[in-house]
């Protein structure tokens, strides 16, 4: 139990490693007001296909009566993309309503209406986690759904090496965001018991939240947290230069102090990180048996009289949180779900919150720049030392508008995270998050046909050989039949194969029984045919 | 030859013959090492075509399969004879061979966005003829029952339709769910000249 400011050297290096870049972070607008909750929408969505996750199969139907925290719907083999009833009602529709994705598609989605009781399933809390196994504390984390976002994955836990650190990612760097912010300034003591359940359950010896300096509120509230709770040893808080971003991979290195080399597979790395939304949701879920309802969003924009956090319902729309800060639809230019780096615009206000939804934007004209042209690259240089990767994106820009799918590859296309610093600082406004993310879908296109096509190739083969195979077998044995006419053996196996003598004796001895059945029938007229004295033997 | 004694005259006959023999018997080792040796760099080769073609396995290129149409490509067949892998297979398998790319044989077909076979279930009579046809195995069913196609396996090969005697088989386009579909930025700065694009920023700001 103590703070750790790192000390001013590694500072300054970290600061120096970290390049990245200093926007205006916008922060302050939505911070000015504390954590809220919100009344109860009456229509809540829940989109069964979400991008990149398993598509989850409905376990309910429209006209169902649920409670709340009940299973709606998961995925084939129920560990993944788990959805919840936020709250009770009938199930009203399974329809296609708009999704939170970049494309502003629509998806198979439940509709929820609320009957504003609110009232839960059947819950199991635990009165004493620290008793609990950790293989418990897994399975409680996997039945609540929480979303394996930043690293948390539970799939990651099944390491090659016992981790050894736990690395809380409070950063939160990006600018307009606050949902970390505002969550540990009025819960840090609920942070802490989460961190402490996390590192039970992975068997860190160590845990650190990792936090940037300027966020000096939330700092205060875990320092008194930490000085309240005398017994929870092992946690420190690590505080980082303001940056954005940073990655996984330098949060990791700034907090063991080495470097990551870039080959090692993220199962050796040693260390677990989870983010705020996931240690809270973390906490619920083992000490409560509460499931994943809920999230802190930021609402924020200049359209918006009150810009908040709120502790948003899963499903609830957009546009219900909007209206609750006093939007001002005449000014509204670009609504944007995610950070204004990374972020995405909606096209409607019907889309849900979701469990990776951090911020909504609600953005005034003139807040964000106008689109402009992009220019031809000048090849200033101004993206590299931007890269907190270390990519070339000039170069990679070359490789993906030429389509030229070997150096994407060599470039390290796929350790681009899509955080937006270089098209941030490119003079000539060259999209080119867009264009990596382009260009990774060509990569991702390709591998995928590589592996259908060598799929497809195994099965054709595999036919292939099974007709060879039965072809062989069916003109083998007629061969050996004729070869070996009494070979006794083939004869007690059951196998039908052909023979000469046995068939004549075969249908002396048919022809013995119809003269027999003649015969019997002559005597008592009215006897059944019996169908398996028929002929055949 | 007229001057040496007669067993010289024999001797050197027989190193001649010898020597013939052993020519002969090398050359025709050699032959046959350099015919194994041509034989297994056209195997490699036409392995490594056969990884470029997609393998629907349709035959619309005339040959009973992927693998084969490879062997013939590695023989010097046409490279445009491959209608699901379209231009970009073609471009690949120029670039493979050395040879100059080359447009779509439109006799053996024109390129299509990805398919799959569906089967109207309700028509179906369960004659089989159909799952004799899939070359993938991609469809299930058993006599006088209803068969349907499972989706991950179909290459969308059209081979089943033809035999279908009720013809209760369709071609969907391919299900994209959850897939990644980013464009390519529109590069606007190529239509307009780019001085005048910065100009304009620049008086603008």
């Amino acid at each position: 139990m103590k703070l750790l400011f790192s000390n001013p050297v590694s500072f300054a290096a970290a600061a120096r490693r970290h390049r990245g870049i200093n926007p205006p972070d916008h922060k302050q607008a939505s911070l000015r007001s504390v954590l809220m909750d919100m009344p109860l929408p009456r229509l809540l969505y829940f989109p069964l296909c979400l991008t990149g996750k398993e598509p989850a199969y409905p376990l309910v139907k429209p006209g169902y009566s649920v409670l709340k925290g009940q299973l709606l719907a998961a995925s084939t083999d129920g560990n993944d993309n788990l959805v919840h009833a936020s709250t009770s009602g009938r199930i009203v529709a399974l329809a296609s309503h708009p999704r939170p994705d970049p494309f502003g598609s629509n998806g198979e989605t439940l509709i929820l209406e609320a009957d504003g009781e609110d009232r839960w399933i059947a819950l199991h809390p635990a009165t004493d986690w620290q008793t609990l196994p950790a293989t418990e504390i897994r399975s409680r984390i996997c039945r609540a759904g929480i979303d394996e976002r930043n690293d948390c994955g539970l799939s990651r836990w099944n390491h090659a090496r016992q981790p050894e650190i736990l690395i809380i990612n409070a950063l939160e760097t990006e600018p307009y965001l606050t949902a970390d912010q505002a969550l540990i300034r009025s819960h840090a003591k609920e942070l802490l018991t989460g961190a402490g359940i996390l590192q039970l359950a992975c068997g860190a010896l160590r845990c650190i939240i990792a936090i940037t300096s300027e966020k000096s509120d939330a700092i205060a509230a875990l320092y008194t947290a930490l000085q309240e709770s005398g017994q929870q040893a092992g946690i420190e808080v690590m505080v980082l230069p303001p940056r954005y971003p940073i990655t996984d991979r330098q949060l990791i290195d700034a907090v063991t102090g080495g470097r990551v080399p870039v080959e090692q597979p993220e199962s050796e790395r040693g260390a677990v990180l989870a983010d705020v939304t996931t240690t809270m949701a973390v906490r619920d879920a083992v000490i409560d048996g509460r499931p994943m309802l809920s999230r802190v969003t930021t609402v924020c924009g200049n359209t918006l009289r009150t810009p908040k956090n709120f502790r948003a319902l899963l499903g609830t729309p957009v546009g219900f949180l909007l209206e609750l800060c006093g939007i001002d639809y005449q000014n509204l230019d670009r609504l944007v779900m995610g950070g204004s780096l990374t972020g995405f615009t909606l096209h409607s206000f019907d889309v849900p919150i979701v469990k990776s939804s951090t911020c909504v934007i609600a953005a005034a004209a003139g807040e964000f720049p106008a689109p402009v042209t992009a220019g031809p690259c000048i090849r200033c240089d101004a993206c590299v030392p931007s890269c907190p990767v270390g990519l070339l994106p000039q170069n990679l820009y070359q490789a993906v508008k030429n389509e030229r799918q070997d150096l994407m590859t060599g470039l390290r296309l796929d350790d681009c995270i899509e955080c937006g610093a270089c098209a941030y600082v490119c003079p000539d406004h060259i999209p080119l998050v867009q264009y990596f993310r382009a260009g990774k879908a060509v990569l991702s296109r390709e591998a995928r046909q590589i592996e259908l096509s060598e799929y497809r190739s195994k099965r054709f083969e595999a036919r292939r050989q099974r007709l060879a195979r039965d072809t062989a077998m069916r003109r083998g044995s007629r061969r050996r039949s004729v070869a070996r006419p009494e070979n006794p053996d083939i004869q007690d196996s059951g196998l039908k194969t052909f023979s000469r003598t046995r068939a004549r004796e075969e249908i002396a001895a048919a022809v013995a029984r119809v003269q027999q059945r003649r015969r019997n029938a002559g005597k008592a007229t009215a006897r059944p045919r019996d169908p398996d004295q028929d002929g055949r033997s | 030859m007229v001057g040496m004694p007669v067993p010289a005259l024999w001797l050197s006959g027989l190193t001649l013959l010898v020597v013939a023999i052993a020519g002969l018997v090398l050359a025709w080792r050699l032959c046959r090492w350099l015919g194994r040796e041509s034989r297994r760099q056209r195997q490699d080769l036409s392995e490594q075509i056969n990884r470029l073609l997609p393998q629907t396995q349709c035959g619309q290129c005339g040959y009973s399969g992927c693998a084969p149409y490879a062997q013939a490509l590695a023989g010097g067949d046409a490279i445009n004879r491959c209608p699901p892998g379209g231009e970009r297979t073609i471009q690949r398998l120029a670039e493979l061979l050395q040879r100059p790319v080359v447009r779509l044989d439109p006799t053996h077909g024109i390129e299509q966005p990805a398919r799959i076979a569906f089967i109207h279930e309700e028509q179906c009579i369960g004659c089989t003829k159909c799952i004799q046809a899939c070359p993938v195995d991609a469809i299930l069913g058993a006599p006088k029952f209803m068969h349907t196609v499972i989706a991950r396996e179909c290459t969308g090969c059209e081979l089943c339709v033809e035999p279908c005697p009720v013809d209760c088989i369709d071609l969907l386009p391919m299900p994209t769910v959850g897939e990644p579909h980013w464009q390519m930025p529109e590069r606007d700065f190529l239509s307009s000249s780019s001085s005048e694009v910065r100009l304009a920023r620049e008086v603008g700001r």
